[in-house]
């Protein structure tokens, strides 16, 4: 009866008002506060808004207003077609609500949730009335696979409109059918490339793959703000496609390339698919040393429906759906995502002075790093240099890094040009009274590195940041000299700059808050995952160099899952760029100089065979790991880390922890406390106290309820 | 066609000395303004100039800014007069749209310049042999934005839909655009026009591109940028044609003593560039208020508003950001809007819609159109506005200009410049600027 109500309640607002264009309230009870929906004409809009968030995400409450909604349509004889759109102007919707699969205690209730999905999106896509998804940002995990599930597809092509499965990166499968559809839709490779990766496409290389089937370009200035008057101009290309849908007007068959009708033939072919599988499959071993398990499932949910059909093909995704989520892989990728939206936060809050202009000493590898991720995000740079030949170096650096992405499409030669504008080359000290920022990359001697700061000191404005990207000096001891030290502190940038995403930013006693909130802010823009740390005073080993400790061979440290050491790096570096699936399922592959506040260099050169190796692996992997976790314990306890959250981000993407672990404190709460202390103690026993167990983990040792990670 | 674009330019001259009676030797200088040039004739004011029969000693430069390009051509005069360079100057524009330059793709005219240095014949023979299939492909000179790459009826298109012209509004206006170009042709009132002899076929003697549709007619058109759903087609867009147009400008002490009286003068004007990404055609919202409150000037002071219509979907879109607060406020740094004109004043006998769109001919065409719609309707001021392109000056530049022809020539006082103008597809406007 309560269905019946609103029926009434919507048509007839509708016949009151037969004009296409006028507006009616269509579910006016119970108040809804995630899905409204409005009646244009004979097309149903379906908007979805998650109070109080920037991004819409798939949640209970959001799936049920969702449901009822598609219902009340469905039974509503005066609408004939829908349109899905988001009310955000970033955010079409982004993904299952994270929080909902976390609650769930067995994978038996994730799994009804992965099923309730299914059967939602199944209805979806038998509707008899036609739906058109209208995307408009980001359209994540569950959020594609709705869109997926609708007839029609329009995208706005814009960079913040991306597609994208990124459950495997949280150790899932997409779970809502989405193993299912895609294979049908762009082909079985291109839907393995997408699932396996989890990387963002964007609308146009959308439309391409045959994902999407209109786009909507942008739309500038009019009566309205660009953002709000592109959504609704979506809205209204949405509305007339839905229409020319209902009344036959539009096809939505799609017209298939050549390629790909030549691809979908090979791919019915059962031998064909078998070597698809088997490739693939070699290729996931190959990169994943099987320590991830969940982009075998896909490859296996995916094979289910294939050779099995339909109900086994669901019946297998949301069985795995479950299973994934309970792993412990998944639990440390999701806290990784955790940790690095929170480290894409400034906790110092707004600086009073937003850097408009900064300078970079030394155009080395680092300085041209630092001024490009600046440049691109529209901060004025000045690169300076102390010779014409490494300053040449520095700029023709900066310049192939922008000219790789226009020869990548990602950038116009005109936009690369424009950002180049930002760059300027000098020789002096020209311009420096206008720096709000100075970043010194210069060499890491303690004699330049003072002599640089004074004379920068002499040109500076009062304001003016003196930050040093040393990795080898603490901080405090080149800010000894400065007749500021609230202004100086420490940016630690990884190398390749514009491809490590972790930015260490160190404090001493002295530097201000203001100083602080200032180089996060820089790090943001330059789009850094921040983590601030203190300066560790006292000379001892980073905890970074536990690879120096008891013959360890590389080949075992990737038995352990981490990523390669320092010696391999420049090899697989090489690889990299031509394999997505390993840059993806290892995120920050790492440079081995992560340490709080002070790095030892001598310490990574140190080799890796110290003793003559007569353990078991086992016994190795573990020496590594404890000892490691031990540092960062220490580094926790004496206050340099102010959180465990950060040195989990800065072990993984910066020192190449892995992250199928979580990073060192996620580590110590899955494998337990009082088991690690054990373990330190043992091998304490026969190598010294460079094993003793700090106080914090012997704490947590005692206390089993204690956590790192609640 | 290649006759066509120096003669043309060269007959146009004539045409308007004709009108006005002025020796050559008088004029000091010549600017003329084009947009896509033939590398031939890459100052073509000169060599127009020259064909024409002007004296070898007479100067000449030619400018460029897109769709303004003749605008820019008059400015460059007014402000020679002003400096006190020169007292009599013939500005203009030419386009030729039918016969634009192609060239080489990249790889061949490499080849080519190198074949140039090679000395032996076993040298040039190797060169030769590198020649592949695919150096034969041409290159087409770039309808799109530098900056953007995008076209200009893509950007017309998405700027229709950003003030939510609907593409019945687009075609109701180009509707009306043709439809009072015909009016004003029928009763003779296009008397810019010079006729031309089209060698080896017949004279063109009035605008060919005008054609009043039914609006049943225009909706059946299929969106020509925007596929499938925009809203901007071929009947509501301007037609790029062939054309050239001139004016005569003189210093207000020069013409006195001459005996002229002037048809019209130019009272100032303003340029302004945008983002040329969103609001590519957007120039006359910007300048409007600005050279209104620079001469002095209410939107209500205006009698004759000629706007360029490039699209019909740009001018309405126009007309409503002028009519809009949040607009002014938001994006031009406004209190308030300047308000739109009122469409009993605006392009009364057509416009680019109907008459065509030779590129670099058409500020001087707007300029003398608004002159005759003062003295056959008795206005005292005029406002000309045109919007243009990056191109190749990588800006947006729209550009508003306001004269005051004297309401009649029997009690002008202090005339300033006489103007005289042509034009056109394939056929010519001419002056009507009588001596005094």
């Amino acid at each position: 009866a309560h269905h019946v109500k609103l029926f009434y309640a919507g048509s007839f607002a509708f016949l009151k008002s037969p004009e296409h264009k006028l507006m009616t309230h269509f579910c006016l009870f119970p108040a809804r506060t995630h899905v409204s929906c409005d009646i244009k004409g004979d097309v149903a809009v379906v908007r979805f808004n998650t109070p109080n968030s920037k991004v819409n995400t798939l949640s209970k409450q959001l799936s049920s207003e969702f449901t009822d909604i598609m219902n009340e349509i469905w039974a509503n004889e005066a609408v004939k077609s829908a349109v899905l759109i988001s009310s955000k102007p970033g955010s079409f919707i982004a993904g299952a609500d994270l929080d909902m699969i976390e609650a769930c205690k067995t994978s038996q209730e994730v799994s009804q949730l992965s099923q309730e999905g299914q059967k939602m999106l199944e209805k979806i896509e038998q509707s008899p009335k036609p739906i058109v998804a209208a995307i408009s940002g980001s359209c994540l995990g569950g959020g594609l696979e709705l869109a997926i599930a609708c007839h029609y597809r329009i995208a706005t092509k814009e960079k913040k409109t991306v597609l994208a499965t990124p459950e495997v990166l949280l150790g899932l499968l997409p779970g809502a059918g989405g193993t299912q559809r895609l294979p049908k839709m762009v082909g079985l490779p291109a839907a393995f490339d997408v699932m396996l990766t989890g990387r963002n496409i964007r609308a146009d290389r959308a439309k391409k793959m045959g994902l999407v089937d209109q786009l909507v370009d942008p739309l500038g200035p009019g009566v309205k703000s660009p953002e709000a008057r592109t959504i609704e101009y979506l809205e209204e290309v949405a509305i007339n496609f839905a229409r020319g849908l209902a009344n036959k007007t539009v096809s939505a068959k799609r017209s298939k390339g050549l390629m790909q009708k030549l691809t979908d033939y090979a791919m019915a072919v059962p031998f064909v698919r078998q070597q698809v599988y088997k490739t693939v499959e070699n290729k996931v071993q190959k990169q994943t040393k099987g320590l991830y398990p969940a982009p075998l499932k896909i490859i296996e949910t995916v094979k289910a429906g294939l050779d099995q059909g339909r109900d086994a093909g669901y019946l297998a995704e949301s069985q795995n759906f479950g299973q994934l989520a309970v792993t412990k892989e998944s639990k440390a990728l999701l806290g990784l995502y955790r940790g690095q939206v929170y480290c894409k936060k400034n906790k110092f809050g707004t600086p009073q002075r937003e850097v408009k202009t900064l300078a970079v000493l030394g155009a080395g590898l680092m300085g041209a790093g630092i001024a490009q991720v600046s440049v691109d995000k529209g901060l004025k740079t000045i690169l300076k240099d102390t010779a014409q030949q490494g300053l040449d170096r520095g700029q023709q650096q900066v310049f192939k890094g922008l000219n790789s992405k226009v020869k990548k499409k990602s950038l116009t030669s005109f936009e690369r040009d424009s950002i180049l504008s930002n760059l300027t080359g000098q020789l002096d000290y020209k311009g420096f009274e206008k720096a709000d920022m100075v970043i010194e990359a210069v060499f890491e001697d303690i004699n330049i590195k003072h002599r640089v700061l004074k004379e920068v000191e002499a040109v500076i404005p009062a304001h003016c940041v003196f930050a040093s990207n040393t990795s080898a000096l603490p901080i405090s001891q080149i800010a000894a000299v400065s007749k500021r030290p609230e202004k100086v502190i420490g940016m630690h940038y990884f190398s390749p700059v514009d491809r490590m995403q972790l930015l260490e930013i160190i404090t001493t006693d002295k530097t201000s808050q203001d100083t602080a909130a200032s180089a996060v802010a820089v790090g943001l823009k330059q789009g850094k995952v921040v983590i601030v740390v203190k300066v560790r005073e006292r000379t001892q080993v980073c905890w970074g160099a536990a690879g120096g400790t008891g013959g360890v061979q590389s080949g075992e440290e990737e038995a352990e899952g981490r990523p390669p050491g320092p010696r391999q790096l420049p090899a697989r570096r090489g690889q990299r760029g031509g394999m997505s699936l390993w840059r993806i399922i290892l995120p920050g592959l790492a440079l081995p100089t992560f340490c709080a506040g002070f790095t030892c260099s001598s310490i990574l050169r140190s080799p890796y065979r110290l003793f003559p190796c007569s353990c078991t692996e086992e016994d190795i992997q573990m020496r590594l790991v404890t000892r490691f976790v031990n540092e960062a314990a220490m580094c926790l306890q004496e206050g340099i880390l102010s959180s465990p959250v950060e040195g989990d981000i800065g072990a993984v993407f910066g020192l190449g922890f892995p992250p199928c672990l979580g990073g060192p404190f996620r580590y110590v709460d899955s494998y337990g406390a009082k088991q690690l202390v054990d373990k330190l103690r043992k091998y304490e026993a026969v190598y010294g106290s460079q094993f003793t167990p700090c106080q914090l983990l012997l704490d947590y040792a005692n206390n089993p309820s204690k956590k790192f990670h609640q | 066609l290649w006759y066509f674009l120096v003669h043309g330019t060269t007959f146009e001259s004539q045409g308007l000395l004709n009108r006005t009676s002025v020796p050559r030797e008088v004029v000091d200088y010549i600017v003329y303004g084009t947009v896509i040039q033939e590398v031939k004739t890459s100052n073509v004011a000169r060599e127009a100039a020259l064909g024409a029969g002007f004296s070898d000693k007479t100067p000449a430069h030619t400018v460029t800014m897109a769709c303004i390009s003749s605008n820019q051509a008059m400015t460059t005069g007014v402000g020679m007069i002003a400096a006190g360079q020169c007292d009599v100057v013939v500005a203009g524009g030419v386009e030729l749209m039918s016969d634009v330059p192609i060239r080489h793709s990249r790889k061949m005219r490499k080849t080519m310049l190198t074949l140039n240095r090679a000395k032996t014949l076993g040298q040039k023979l190797s060169l030769l042999s590198k020649i592949r299939p695919d150096y034969f492909a041409p290159e087409l000179p770039a309808v799109a934005e530098f900056s953007t790459s995008e076209t200009m009826g893509h950007s017309a298109d998405r700027l229709a839909a950003a003030f939510a012209v609907s593409r019945l509004e687009q075609d109701e206006y180009a509707l009306r655009s043709h439809t009072l170009a015909k009016k004003a042709q029928d009763e003779g009132l296009l008397l810019d026009v010079v006729p031309f002899k089209v060698p080896g076929k017949d004279t063109v003697t009035k605008d060919n591109g005008i054609r009043p549709s039914s609006m049943e007619q225009m909706g059946k058109l299929k969106p020509a940028f925007v596929k499938p759903y925009g809203t901007v087609t071929a009947a509501n867009s301007s037609f790029l044609t062939d054309g050239a147009s001139a004016v005569l400008l003189m210093s207000e002490e020069k013409a006195l003593a001459m005996g002229y009286k002037p048809k019209a003068y130019l009272r100032d004007f303003v340029y302004v560039s945008q983002d040329p990404k969103d609001q590519l055609l957007l120039g006359p919202t910007y300048a409007t208020p600005k050279v209104l409150e620079k001469a002095g000037l209410t939107m209500a002071d205006i009698d004759v508003f000629e706007f360029h219509e490039a699209f019909a979907g740009q001018i309405l879109a126009n007309l409503k950001a002028m009519d809009s607060d949040w607009f002014a406020q938001n994006y031009m740094g406004r209190k308030s809007k300047v308000g739109a004109p009122p469409l009993e004043k605006f392009n009364t006998w057509g416009g680019s819609l109907s008459l065509g769109h030779p590129f670099a001919a058409t500020g001087c065409r707007l300029v003398m159109t608004a002159a005759h719609r003062l003295k056959k309707e008795g206005g005292q001021y005029g406002l000309v506005a045109a919007c243009a392109a990056g191109g190749q000056v990588r800006v947006c530049a729209g550009s508003a200009r306001l004269f005051n022809p004297s309401r009649d020539p029997g009690d002008s006082p202090l005339p300033w410049a006489a103007h005289s103008n042509a034009q056109q597809p394939l056929l010519h406007r001419n002056p009507s600027s009588e001596p005094a």
